[in-house]
């Protein structure tokens, strides 16, 4: 832990309570129906988006991801206000209300969506790592998609192709175990998915997506490798999700107790308990950092409120461009 | 003016493009060590190199969505399927992806990319090599689609289409290929949504595109042979279509015939002539014609293809229909 800057361990924490928080809030106004449609929560898996994040450098890096994309959205820097506007379905959305929680983009911050099709981002992001390899400007794209998303051919295709042109991508399959209903167990074939990186000559590895340190140094190992030999890598991040699938999810496939047991490897309180036994936290400090998310959460959630529905003649709007 | 076959004008406006613009690249299965199954991308790879000539394995879905992301992040790539039956593996990412991925970001993201190949019915081929697929690009808003005829408009509008920040379909042809025509060798651009008269007439308005223009030719030659003068309207680009240049042949005519090699049902032809019915209503001295492929899957025997696919005769035998001269 000496190792690590106060600073960047503080933001790093910052960013986790602030993912938790907002979806906390997202899953609250949704129970107020301010929120429709799908809605698919991130708690439990914020080290795995802080971490990686935090070891790239977005004035030239790319990240993309599923459907679950709050969580990399604010760990990208998208201020929280378009975000949960664009839950509401508001103009001030950062979609202008017309993506909704799958569809959170931010050009500017390079977070490239929010992808609804399971899979679906894994080529997009190998081509744009393409375009950053075409271009050679020593960026490197980071994919994201959940254990649900790697038996389908475009996670095979898109591998077999980063490895033959020699891609700066990194993809990270966040593995919190459960595909939908479906325990990742009873429809992989493998039950170490780091196997899938080595079966095109992919450099694979497990990493505990609980531990955002951990998850920080294998993504900056990873971008190294990239950026110096083009090398893509394959990381599985072990993680669970503590809420339903979507809020639709009834959740009868596992038990409460399964879900406790592993809340208590929260990856919050384990960079809170770390920072806490190295001297880097104090309890005030840790109490500024909760009123700082709070505030913040709360003052998306009333810019969202108090935002304007897009006007009708909007639905004719983005579909070309000029 | 200078001679040259429709795949001959593509690999020109391929040349010329990727000349004109270091984004601009080419990537499909056999297009640079192989010159392209179909030789539109000959000479390519030797002029540019393997950066901007990228052959791919056999995944459709892969390096479709690989040019999705690439155009995401400011390349201009032109993707070649080898036939646009194979493409439907890369349906995903053309229609949830390609066309829709600017609305959904609110507007912040172009998507300036090519997808192009040959589609519609070739020769002895069966029902998995010989379909024209159109509809389901027609029907996607946030495509453009264009379907060429002749060399001219091949060269011409590919470059627009590579010029354009929208994902545009480029619908060719296997036997057309090999189709000969007049090619400036100037510069020019054919407009993407503008239709062109090929043949002008009095009687009859006779709307296709792609493919059929050369059995509507036919069969307007075997009219003017009875005295019937044929306009002939090829739409060349089928989203967005050209109403007005339909329409104001039509309310020269009176009477339209709409000629299109897909199936019958929820085609570009059924919406064609759906417009033609309800925007020219009190124009119209008959019904709207609608000559398509028979609601069949392609055969093999090479009679029954032909049997199942628009002909002159066809044609001929719709035009007397909407000027009551069956005979």
């Amino acid at each position: 832990m000496k190792k690590y800057d106060k600073a960047f361990l503080h933001k790093l924490l910052y960013e986790m309570m602030l993912i938790r928080h907002f979806e906390e809030k997202a899953g609250q106004m949704y129970g107020l129906r301010k929120i429709g449609g799908f809605l698919h929560l991130y708690n439990g898996q914020e080290a795995i988006a802080v971490g990686a994040v935090a070891a790239l450098d977005l004035s030239r890096d790319y990240v993309l991801t599923g459907y679950r994309d709050h969580g990399h959205a604010l760990a990208c820097g998208t201020d929280p206000k378009p975000l949960m506007a664009e839950l509401y379905g508001k103009i001030t959305g950062c979609s202008r209300g017309k993506g909704g929680s799958m569809h959170f983009f931010d050009a500017e911050k390079h977070f490239l969506g929010g992808n609804g099709i399971v899979a679906a981002q894994i080529p997009i992001a190998t081509g744009v790592a393409l375009a950053q390899s075409y271009r050679s400007d020593g960026g490197v794209t980071v994919c994201f998609f959940g254990d649900g998303a790697i038996h389908q051919g475009a996670f095979h295709e898109s591998l077999n192709l980063a490895k033959i042109w020699n891609l700066p991508v990194i993809y990270v399959c966040e593995n919190n175990q459960w595909g939908m209903g479906t325990n990742f167990r009873r429809v992989s074939a493998v039950d170490d998915f780091s196997l899938m990186g080595n079966a095109y000559g992919i450099p694979g590895r497990q990493v505990d997506g609980m531990d955002v340190l951990a998850v920080y140094e294998e993504i900056s190992r990873a971008a190294e490798d990239a950026r110096k030999s083009g090398l893509p890598t394959f990381l599985e991040a072990k993680t669970y999700r503590y809420k339903g699938h979507s809020m639709s999810d009834p959740q009868k496939y596992r038990t409460k107790d399964e879900i406790e047991e592993y809340k208590k490897q929260d990856p919050i309180l384990i960079l809170q308990d770390r920072m806490e036994k190295g001297g880097q936290l104090t309890e005030k400090e840790f109490h500024d950092l909760e009123a700082r998310v709070k505030a913040q959460v709360d003052e998306a959630a009333d810019f969202a409120e108090t935002s304007e529905e897009p006007a009708i003649h909007t639905l004719y709007e983005d579909v070309l461009a000029d | 003016m200078p001679i040259i076959t429709y795949r001959e004008a593509l690999n020109a406006a391929l040349d010329e493009e990727m000349t004109r613009d270091d984004k601009v690249f080419l990537m499909g299965e056999e297009v640079g060590e192989y010159d392209g199954a179909y030789k539109v991308s000959k000479g390519l790879l030797d002029k540019f190199g393997p950066r901007r000539v990228l052959d791919t394995p056999i995944t459709e879905l892969g390096f479709t969505g690989l040019g999705v992301g690439a155009a995401m992040a400011g390349l201009r790539p032109v993707v070649e399927w080898m036939t646009h039956n194979f493409a439907l593996l890369a349906l995903d990412q053309v229609v949830n992806n390609a066309a829709k991925m600017r609305y959904m970001s609110g507007g912040q993201f172009t998507m300036p990319i090519v997808f192009r190949g040959p589609n519609g019915p070739a020769e002895y081929l069966a029902a998995q090599h010989s379909q024209a697929l159109q509809s389901y690009y027609a029907h996607i808003p946030g495509l453009k689609v264009v379907a060429p005829a002749t060399p001219y408009d091949a060269k011409g509008l590919l470059k627009s289409a590579i010029r354009d920040n929208n994902p545009v379909v480029v619908l060719e042809g296997e036997l057309m290929y090999a189709w000969k025509g007049e090619v400036p060798e100037e510069e020019y651009l054919v407009p993407i949504g503008k239709a062109d008269v090929k043949r002008e007439g009095k009687d009859v308005s006779i709307i296709t595109y792609s493919k059929p223009l050369k059995v509507v030719q036919e069969a307007a030659e075997t009219l003017a042979g009875l005295g019937i003068e044929a306009e002939i309207v090829d739409l060349r680009s089928l989203r967005p279509l050209d109403e007005e240049t339909v329409y104001a042949s039509v309310r020269k005519t009176n009477r339209a015939v709409v000629v299109d090699e897909s199936w019958p049902v929820a085609s570009v032809g059924s919406h064609v002539a759906w417009l033609i019915s309800r925007n020219c209503f009190d124009m119209l001295d008959a019904p709207v014609e609608l000559v398509a492929s028979e609601d069949v899957p392609m055969p093999y025997n090479h009679r029954l293809e032909l049997a199942a696919q628009p002909s002159a005769a066809k044609v001929v035998a719709a035009v007397k229909k909407v000027l009551y001269r069956e005979d």
